[in-house]
């Protein structure tokens, strides 16, 4: 195990950051520790850097019980949100201080920080300052400067948030495959459930102090342990009190007769062409709302308006949730 | 039949414009002519005047005030030739006033560099009840009318000092007049660069490995360099030209305690203002050097900012 | 900077530089002037050369301050608002007073405007005193405390942009209307700032003074003046007690300062 820590608890004040937080990161991985702003997900970065101490709990990184030790002496690699450049010195010093500091001869130096700079993409900026660089270049050599001296493991706090969409869509891609190259156990703070499925092998969901689920991507969309997680994750709506993906919900013409027993009676309120997804708000016979998602072909087939009444079910092997002209 | 002109103006409301005869009632509502202002011809030649006029205004004050005098200045310093001029600033008390001066200042004001950054810092990082009174207290020596500067130090380490320490015809006693009234300048031009400094990077350099000692010299002293020097080189120039707060404390003793700008007053007084004008100019000329060069190191030393 | 071992002994020492500098030497100033008895104090200033010095200074100031101001404050607006070729060149002017020493500012007024200055017998025939006179001293105080208004006012001019003037234009309002209402509102405390170190300047010149105004008790002595005379003169009780009024003037000018220092927000920032 890579990282472990255990119940880890932190106040700010009156304020609980941390709730007896217990997590394990396999060595190699990138985990991402998503969850809503103010969750508490940075202050667990921070304290598996160093950077502050837990109230109570610890940390240990490969093996090693680090909970007392200063950042300095964890061997951690740790981007800020907003890079943290060092301003007076260029991309080139900025990427070598980790070494310089360790007094490591100047040739093996250059020869390293040549190296990242390859690696990075920043070859051809190492002279400049970084109030010279744009936000996605400072973020890549901030990466550069952490990866300089051999961390154990990456720390990166909300390293795209403060980005440009376009930009940032492009960097995850990017922090996806120099992982793949290097292999360094990395944990990524972010807010952005799209950014955290896309780019991490699993994910840690944080609310108001306390993990809520871990597991891969694929495994936590389909099987949320509670509420919480099922919402944040993904579209979820409510049929008969319960969750449900909208796009595992069918709609069938109520002239056609109930489906399945468990459904639902209803009438549309509202259709929606989005492109290729139809979005069918149907406001059900107790008086809730829900609302299904369906693929263009289907909507066009069930001719579905609004005033309409029809029956919401879940799709599953029993009930077809397509017509059967479109099924294979 | 209702009367079209009857509307909104009829009905007293204030700030309504008058409605026009004839006109819809949508249109008088909405239609308002911009506020009157001066006539065009008027507008356009008071433009004029003050485009051209503005400028030379300013320029007449300050040549009124400063260039013509000093013009005037550097015209009598020569007045009686190169020969002249140099006679008057190698006679031996010139070279010694002006060797004092120049050592004593470039002495105050590397130390105040020192003591303003420490200053500085505990203004900005540390917290105690009172702090914004020590913050008052750092610019009253700029408040303070020079004069009252030198008899306040007079007063506390003179001849009849409660401590029973007298600098009074000093060197070290001029040298805490000009400690004390550069200590301003050293303070408030560090001050606001310190106060920007993030506090992750420091942070980030922790995270790399550096131990307190490394933060503060790889990463915290260098950028607040250029700011050091801004505060060195106002308070040498300030130091130079000093002359209030010293001429009690150090009794003006030639070749002891005597500074440039008390030699160039004496001589004034003694009429002698060719001598005088000489002596001022390389005082002047030597204040603007240093300020050109510490500008230069400035622009040196700090980085760039964004493209 | 909460554990660090340094913080105390660093406090102390910067309190301690600040005591034996600063705090020390002002409240002297203070216990002597009223050593020997309020009464003595009260007769030390209104003496009539005392309450000469006192007129004076403040003549000077009501006539050396508002120029000042309405140059500083023109001056900004020709710079922050027009591109002319040299306007670099007069940035650097306005500044020169301040390294120069006062003593040779008021050697090179001399110098133009004194009896055989270059305005020497221009202003003779036409019988005007400058030189060894109050209008001396006025312009002497004015050339020492020429920059400050615009080193503060320029700044804020340069940071607030043009924006809103445009604004105010395209809303109908002239030039006048616009400096009046837009303009001057966002000035007013770097300007606050600026006046109060001018007045502080102009009430505290000593070296300029001395030289321009040939420091003829009871008609040419500014409260500076006075001060350095009465030393001379051994007069220690007058001394003090006309440091006591300009100290009270530099604690009002002190407050004004902390008041409207608009950077103040920036400097007292929470410790981490």
């Amino acid at each position: 195990m890579s990282i472990r820590v255990t119940s880890i608890s932190k106040r700010f004040g009156d304020a609980v950051a941390l709730d007896d937080v217990s997590l394990e990161v396999e060595s190699g991985s990138l985990t991402a520790l998503l969850g809503p702003s103010g969750g508490g997900k940075s202050t667990l970065l921070r304290i598996i850097a160093g950077l502050d101490r837990p109230d109570s709990g610890t940390v240990h990184i490969e093996g090693e019980d680090l909970t007392d030790a200063p950042a300095r002496q964890r061997g951690v690699g740790f981007c800020f949100q907003h890079y943290a450049p060092f301003r007076h010195l260029t991309v080139r010093r900025n990427i070598a201080f980790g070494l310089e500091i360790r007094h490591r001869p100047k040739a093996e130096v250059k020869a390293r920080v040549d190296e990242l700079l390859e690696l990075v993409g920043l070859a051809h900026l190492a002279e400049r300052y970084p109030s010279q660089l744009s936000g996605g270049q400072r973020q890549r050599m901030a990466l550069a400067r952490a990866l300089a001296i051999e961390p154990k493991v990456l720390l990166l706090d909300e390293p795209f948030g403060a980005l440009d969409a376009q930009v940032r869509t492009q960097l995850r891609r990017w922090l996806r495959d120099l992982h793949d190259t290097l292999h360094v156990t990395t944990v990524l703070v972010t807010h952005d459930q799209e950014e955290a499925m896309e780019v991490a092998d699993r994910l840690a969901i944080i609310n108001q102090g306390r993990l809520e689920q871990v597991g891969t991507p694929a495994d936590m969309y389909d099987h949320p342990a509670n509420e919480f997680v099922m919402t944040f994750l993904g579209p979820a709506t409510r049929l008969d009190g319960e969750w449900v993906r909208p796009h595992d919900l069918v709609v069938h013409r109520f002239e056609d007769g109930k489906p399945t027993t468990a459904a639902v009676e209803g009438t549309v309120s509202r259709v929606t062409h989005l492109g290729f997804e139809v979005k069918v708000d149907v406001e059900l016979a107790k008086g809730d709302e829900c609302w299904v998602q369906l693929s263009r072909g289907s909507a066009l087939e069930l001719g579905l308006e609004a005033g309409q009444r029809v029956w919401v079910a879940r799709a599953d092997a029993s009930t077809p949730s397509r017509s059967p002209m479109l099924s294979a | 039949m209702t009367d079209v002109g009857a509307t909104v103006g009829d009905l007293g409301l204030p700030g309504a414009p008058p409605a026009p005869a004839g006109s819809r009632p949508e249109q008088r509502r909405w239609h308002r002519r911009p506020p009157t202002g001066p006539h065009p011809a008027l507008a356009a030649a008071g433009r004029m005047a003050a485009r051209i006029g503005g400028p030379a205004l300013a320029v007449t004050y300050l040549s009124l005030l400063v260039l013509l005098p000093l013009a005037a200045l550097a015209t009598n310093a020569f007045s009686g030739g190169w020969g002249a001029f140099w006679r008057a600033i190698t006679q031996p008390e010139a070279v010694a006033a002006l060797e004092l001066t120049l050592g004593i200042s470039a002495a105050v004001a590397a130390v105040n560099s020192v003591a303003g950054l420490a200053i500085a810092w505990v203004l900005v990082r540390d917290d105690f009840r009172g702090k914004t009174l020590v913050s008052a207290v750092i610019d009253l020596p700029f408040a303070l009318p020079t004069i009252v500067a030198g008899l306040t130090l007079l007063a506390l380490y003179g001849p009849n000092s409660p401590f029973h320490v007298d600098l009074a015809g000093t060197r070290l006693g001029i040298g805490v007049a000009l400690a004390f009234v550069t200590l301003p300048f050293c303070v408030r031009s560090v001050q606001p660069v310190l106060a920007e400094l993030d506090a992750e990077t420091e942070e980030a350099a922790s995270s790399l490995g550096a131990s307190r000692r490394q933060v503060m010299g790889r990463v915290i002293l260098p950028s607040l360099l250029p700011a050091v020097l801004a505060g060195a080189g106002l308070a040498f120039a300030r130091a130079v030209g000093e002359y209030g707060s010293i001429v009690l404390i150090s009794g003006n003793i030639p070749f002891k305690t005597e500074v440039a700008s008390s030699w160039i007053f004496s001589l004034s007084q003694s009429d002698a203002l060719p001598a005088a004008s000489a002596v001022s100019v390389v005082l002047v000329t030597i204040a603007l050097f240093v300020l050109i060069v510490i500008g230069w190191a400035r622009r040196r030393f700090n980085v760039p900012e964004t493209v | 900077m909460k554990r660090s071992r340094w913080r105390l002994p660093l406090r102390f020492a910067v309190l301690g530089y600040l005591a034996l500098l600063v705090i020390l030497p002002v409240s002297t100033v203070f216990y002597r002037a009223f050593q020997h008895g309020l009464g003595t104090a009260w007769d030390a200033i209104t003496s009539t050369d005392a309450l000469h010095a006192l007129w004076l200074t403040f003549l000077v100031a009501a006539i050396a301050v508002p120029l000042n101001t309405v140059f500083g404050v023109g001056v900004s607006l020709i710079l922050a608002r027009h591109r002319f070729p040299g306007a670099w060149l007069l940035d650097a002017l306005v500044d020169i007073p301040l390294a120069i020493s006062p003593v040779v500012i008021g050697l090179a007024l001399i110098l133009v405007y004194g009896h055989t200055g270059w305005f020497g017998s221009w202003l003779n025939t036409h019988h005007i005193t400058v030189i060894y006179a109050v209008p001396g001293i006025v312009m002497a105080s004015a050339a020492v405390s020429l920059p400050y208004v615009v080193r503060e006012v320029l700044p804020v001019l340069q940071e607030i942009g043009t924006e809103q003037e445009q604004a105010a234009r395209t809303l109908g309002a002239g030039p006048f209307t616009v400096f009046r209402r837009i303009t001057l509102p966002n000035i007013r405390r770097g300007l606050a700032y600026g006046v109060t170190l001018t007045t502080a300047r102009v009430l505290g010149e000593f070296g300029a003074v001395a030289i321009v105004s040939g420091a003829v008790a009871g008609k040419t002595e500014t409260l500076t003046l006075f001060i350095a005379d009465s030393i001379d003169s051994l007069d220690t009780q007058s001394a003090y007690v006309g440091a006591v009024a300009l100290c009270l003037a530099a604690l009002i000018v002190l407050t004004l300062l902390t008041v409207t220092d608009r950077k103040r927000d920036d400097w007292h920032k929470e410790v981490a």
